[in-house]
């Protein structure tokens, strides 16, 4: 299969309307999922303002990001004091079990030594032991996509520590809903396996209303069980696209030999099958009966559907996992994957996908580093009727009439975001509910007029 | 409820006052301190808010994707015509770039743009590492003039150079350039009047704008809802300047009117009362009978028309509590009058960009014991919503999820807003909206006691 890489053609000076986020933006992300940690953006003020006010609007919970709010003297002498005085502050209003820091375009291009100041303020502060996270994520190195593995990669290099081994299997997930991550849990308790999932944003960032607020949640993964991540009995890490150079699961493979079983995210008949499948393999248990029947009603739901799927042709955008395991989804239920899309720099996603893609009669178009306007271009030529991926898209609705089932993050334009379940079989079947109806939907809007235009002449 | 762990950070001290009880000045206007999570965001933000509705302009944002990824098309700014503005257009900076220097990028971004959409104007925007790595926006901007015979405007809007008032300076700057005739002399003036500091929210800006044409006032361009290159263009012929959104053209009006003699009044359109002020101020500085005459029409028969649906929610709404928490200065000081219309009082009341006399205003209108606070946080909006008993809180999208977890009905107050809440309509719409989210019967479900934990005496 050749496929067109639009964003190789010509080289393009302009991003026209973005199709992804910086890299402190993931990295608070990664953060947020962890027990305890509070967050601190270093850099000027408005940075974790637009990443605060982005979350909050997806997941509708309050989220406080600390800032080192660095001003005009801070960035001729160095953010030190800065940082230090945020350190303060926030210790001091949310006690915080543990902090990360996460570096911005203007932090890292003045050089700022993280490490150092941090090592030194917990020195003078006598707080040795006190963990703090720091993430080097320039918004020019990438996108919040490589934010987030990298800065979950840190946190494990951090908190991890050689240690007797035990029957725990390490759950690494890449930015997946709070319902995914539940439903991840559901399928691993159903099947009696101990795991440490990491990150667990399913509670801090997705809480229940209770009768008294309080700024912390309890939840989030433990960092005690993050410290046990390098005596687990393997890591199953949903990274199929990411490279080594930001896989925690790599890190913890060459640090602590944990064996890594890096899979794509279990959406679709066979990445699911292969998520259960590596339990299985990792701990010889039994798949249970009502996982087994659980499977058997997706495909039912499949075989229901598939002559309403076959007329999609659809345009895949957003985070390189998520696009991945959605296209081999589309692909299975004979969705035809028109244009695959990506903001991010993409890792292997070309290659997995040239691979599953395989000999069809039409190509498919695939880019990586776009934007929308590019994205939108791609669609028009290639006759997209469905788009999945972020609230962001509804620009392929506006201008090319295109409708979007949201998918992923943001979703900004809609509630729900943080419920959208789709991993699993149950979640495959969700998923695919929503693409079917919403090509029913079109079908039913319009075949009465076009059947008329198209054959009715006047007697 | 709030828990009641919360440390505080003696900096903030001169931020927060309550009347009556301490006579210091309260202080603002000033840099957010580091780790206090202020809610505000950053010089280029301020400045972007400011310029994005000049809908036939090119808005190009030279640095890293971030800057233009969380600003892209989240505003609510209506258009009349050309749709130019609903893109983010950004030069994308990478790593190779922050080393060797943008320019070159932001030389050949400017060229593709002015082929692609022949726009006459175009803003260039300076993000945080612009102003480090010193890219020369004067000399490129000014060379891409030249070349293409358009206005290619640097906004100088590096996120560290100050707090979100700097960012409304430096829009003032670049739109005091635009409109600056290209010859020399005395301007030749026209019988109209500007109208500053509307942005044209849910057709806001339209709505005031009929009620003047009805009153017989012609406008010449409103700064800048719903405003273009042309109209822009034509600023220094009017007669009076009004302003509605101080905080970001105060800076405007006083320098037009030292270079182009243009008197300004500042005036208010939230609320009944402030309307009816504002409309007799305009018409008395206008001067012309008649106008005067059609002004007071127009008042009695809005009023009348509007007077009774408020009454009707005044009903429901009398004696409950407010907290409000907005952007600047102005529309706090129109929310205490206009809660006041609907029987509410206000118990808390901060902005992030008010300016002293603007707090000097809000001190006298509020009654003793409401806490007054400049560049809040979280902490401190939950510490002071609860302290004070509030019912609801005025804010924008990242406040709203703090609000309902606390139990606290919210009204959406921010750029993003899809309905008026300007003149006599807004005011209904005001009225409506408090109604909607006080009386909504869910606060009803989480007061109920709930399930039992445990099952005594079962059978």
């Amino acid at each position: 299969m050749a496929e067109r890489a639009l964003n190789e053609v010509h080289v393009r000076n302009v991003n026209e309307n973005p199709c992804n986020m910086c890299m402190p933006m993931g990295g608070i992300l990664a953060l947020k999922g962890i027990e305890n940690s509070m967050v601190i953006v270093h850099g000027s003020q408005g940075c974790s303002t637009y990443m605060r006010r982005h979350i909050a609007e997806h997941f509708n919970e309050p989220v406080d990001v600390g800032s080192s709010s660095l001003n005009e003297k801070g960035t001729i002498y160095g953010g030190e004091k800065n940082l230090r005085q945020a350190m303060d502050n926030i210790i001091r209003v949310y006690h915080p079990g543990m902090i990360g820091i996460v570096t911005t375009c203007l932090a890292e291009t003045i050089g700022e030594d993280i490490e150092r100041i941090i090592s030194q303020y917990l020195a003078d502060k006598h707080m040795e032991g006190f963990p703090v996270v720091t993430s080097s994520t320039p918004g020019y190195g990438g996108s919040h996509f490589e934010g987030y593995f990298f800065t979950l990669k840190r946190i494990v290099m951090k908190l991890a520590e050689a240690t007797t081994k035990h029957n725990k299997i390490n759950i690494i997930v890449p930015n997946i809903s709070p319902a995914d991550i539940r439903e991840l849990k559901r399928i691993l308790e159903q099947m009696e396996i101990e795991y440490v999932l990491c990150p667990d944003l399913s509670d801090t960032l997705d809480r229940p209303f209770l009768p008294t607020y309080t700024k912390m949640s309890e939840n989030g993964t433990k960092i005690v069980d993050i410290k046990g991540m390098g005596g687990a009995i393997a890591t199953i890490q949903m990274g199929a696209t990411i490279d080594d150079a930001i896989s925690p699961g790599k890190y913890l493979e060459e640090e602590f030999g944990v064996p890594l079983y890096n899979i794509p995210i279990p959406i679709g008949v066979d990445h699911t099958d292969l998520f259960i499948n590596t339990l299985v393999k990792i701990t010889g248990k039994d798949v249970p009966e009502s996982l087994q029947n659980e499977r058997g009603r997706l495909l039912d739901g499949m075989v229901d559907s598939h002559k309403y799927n076959f007329p999609g042709r659809v345009a895949i955008f957003g985070e390189p996992e998520m696009v991945y395991s959605v296209a081999k989804t589309c692909l299975e239920n004979g969705v035809f994957p028109a244009v695959i899309a990506t903001g991010s720099q993409g890792g292997n996603l070309n290659q997995l996908l040239t691979a599953d893609l395989g000999d069809r009669l039409e190509e498919s178009t695939i880019v990586v580093e776009t934007d929308f306007a590019t994205i939108l271009a791609a669609c028009q030529q290639a006759d997209v009727n469905i788009a999945i991926g972020p609230s962001d898209g509804r620009y392929l609705t506006e201008k090319g009439n295109i409708p979007l089932i949201r998918l992923g993050f943001p979703i900004h334009d809609r509630v729900g975001g943080q419920r959208l379940l789709s991993v699993g079989y149950t979640g495959t079947m969700m998923l695919l509910d929503r693409i079917t109806n919403t090509l029913l939907e079109n079908k039913y809007k319009s075949y009465r007029s076009s059947m008329y235009e198209k054959y009715y002449q006047k007697p | 409820m709030a828990e009641n762990n919360t440390g505080t950070i003696s900096e903030r001290d001169g931020f927060i006052v309550t009347k009556g009880k301490n006579k210091k000045q309260l202080q603002c206007d000033t840099d957010s301190s580091a780790g206090c999570v202020s809610q505000r965001a950053c010089v280029y933000c301020g400045a972007r808010v400011v310029l994005n509705p000049v809908t036939d302009a090119v808005h190009l944002v030279h640095g890293p994707i971030g800057c233009s990824s969380y600003t892209w098309d989240i505003r609510g700014s209506l258009s009349s015509g050309a749709e130019l503005y609903r893109n983010s257009f950004c030069t994308d900076l990478k790593e190779r770039d922050v080393i060797f220097g943008g320019g070159p990028k932001l030389t050949v971004a400017i060229d593709e743009l002015v082929e692609k959409y022949q726009a006459k104007l175009i803003f260039v925007y300076s993000t945080c590492i612009v102003g480090v790595i010193g890219d020369d926006l004067e000399a490129i901007c000014s060379a891409a003039s030249r070349k293409h015979n358009i206005e290619v405007i640097p906004v100088e809007s590096s996120g560290f150079i100050g707090n979100k008032s700097a960012g409304y300076r430096a829009a003032g700057d670049a739109l005091l350039r635009l409109i600056e005739p290209a010859e020399q002399g005395a301007v030749e003036k026209t019988d109209t009047i500007n109208y500053l500091g509307d942005f044209n929210l849910a057709g806001e800006a339209w709505i005031i704008q009929n009620y003047l044409r009805e009153m017989g006032v012609k406008i010449n361009v409103t700064f800048t809802g719903d405003s273009t290159y042309e109209t822009l263009k034509l600023a220094p012929k009017a007669k009076l300047n009004i302003i509605q959104c101080a905080g970001s053209m105060i800076y405007m009006a006083t320098k037009m009117e030292e270079l182009y003699n243009i008197p300004y009044v500042q005036i208010s359109f939230l609320g009944i009362e402030d309307t009816a002020t504002s409309l007799r101020k305009i018409a008395a500085a206008m001067g012309d009978e008649t106008m005067i005459r059609k002004t007071e029409e127009l008042i009695l028969r809005e009023t009348n028309r509007v007077e009774s649906i408020i009454k009707s929610y005044r009903k429901k709404l009398e004696g409950k509590k407010a907290a409000v928490y907005v952007g600047g200065g102005f529309k706090a000081i129109s929310l205490i009058k206009q809660f006041r219309e609907i029987g509410i009082d206000v118990v808390m009341i901060g902005t992030q960009t008010g300016r002293a006399e603007e707090y000097d205003t809000i001190d006298t209108l509020v009654d003793d014991g409401t806490v007054i606070l400049d560049d809040a946080n979280p902490a401190e909006l939950e510490r002071f919503m609860m302290e004070k008993g509030a019912n609801l809180l005025v804010g924008g999208v990242k406040e709203r999820p703090l609000a309902y977890k606390l139990g606290v009905a919210f009204i959406d107050h921010n750029h993003d807003r899809k309905h008026p809440l300007s003149g006599f309509e807004g005011a209904v719409n005001f009225a409506e909206e408090v109604y909607t989210t006080v009386c909504s019967p869910v606060w009803n479900s989480l007061r109920t006691k709930g399930i039992d934990k445990v099952v005594k005496d079962h059978g």
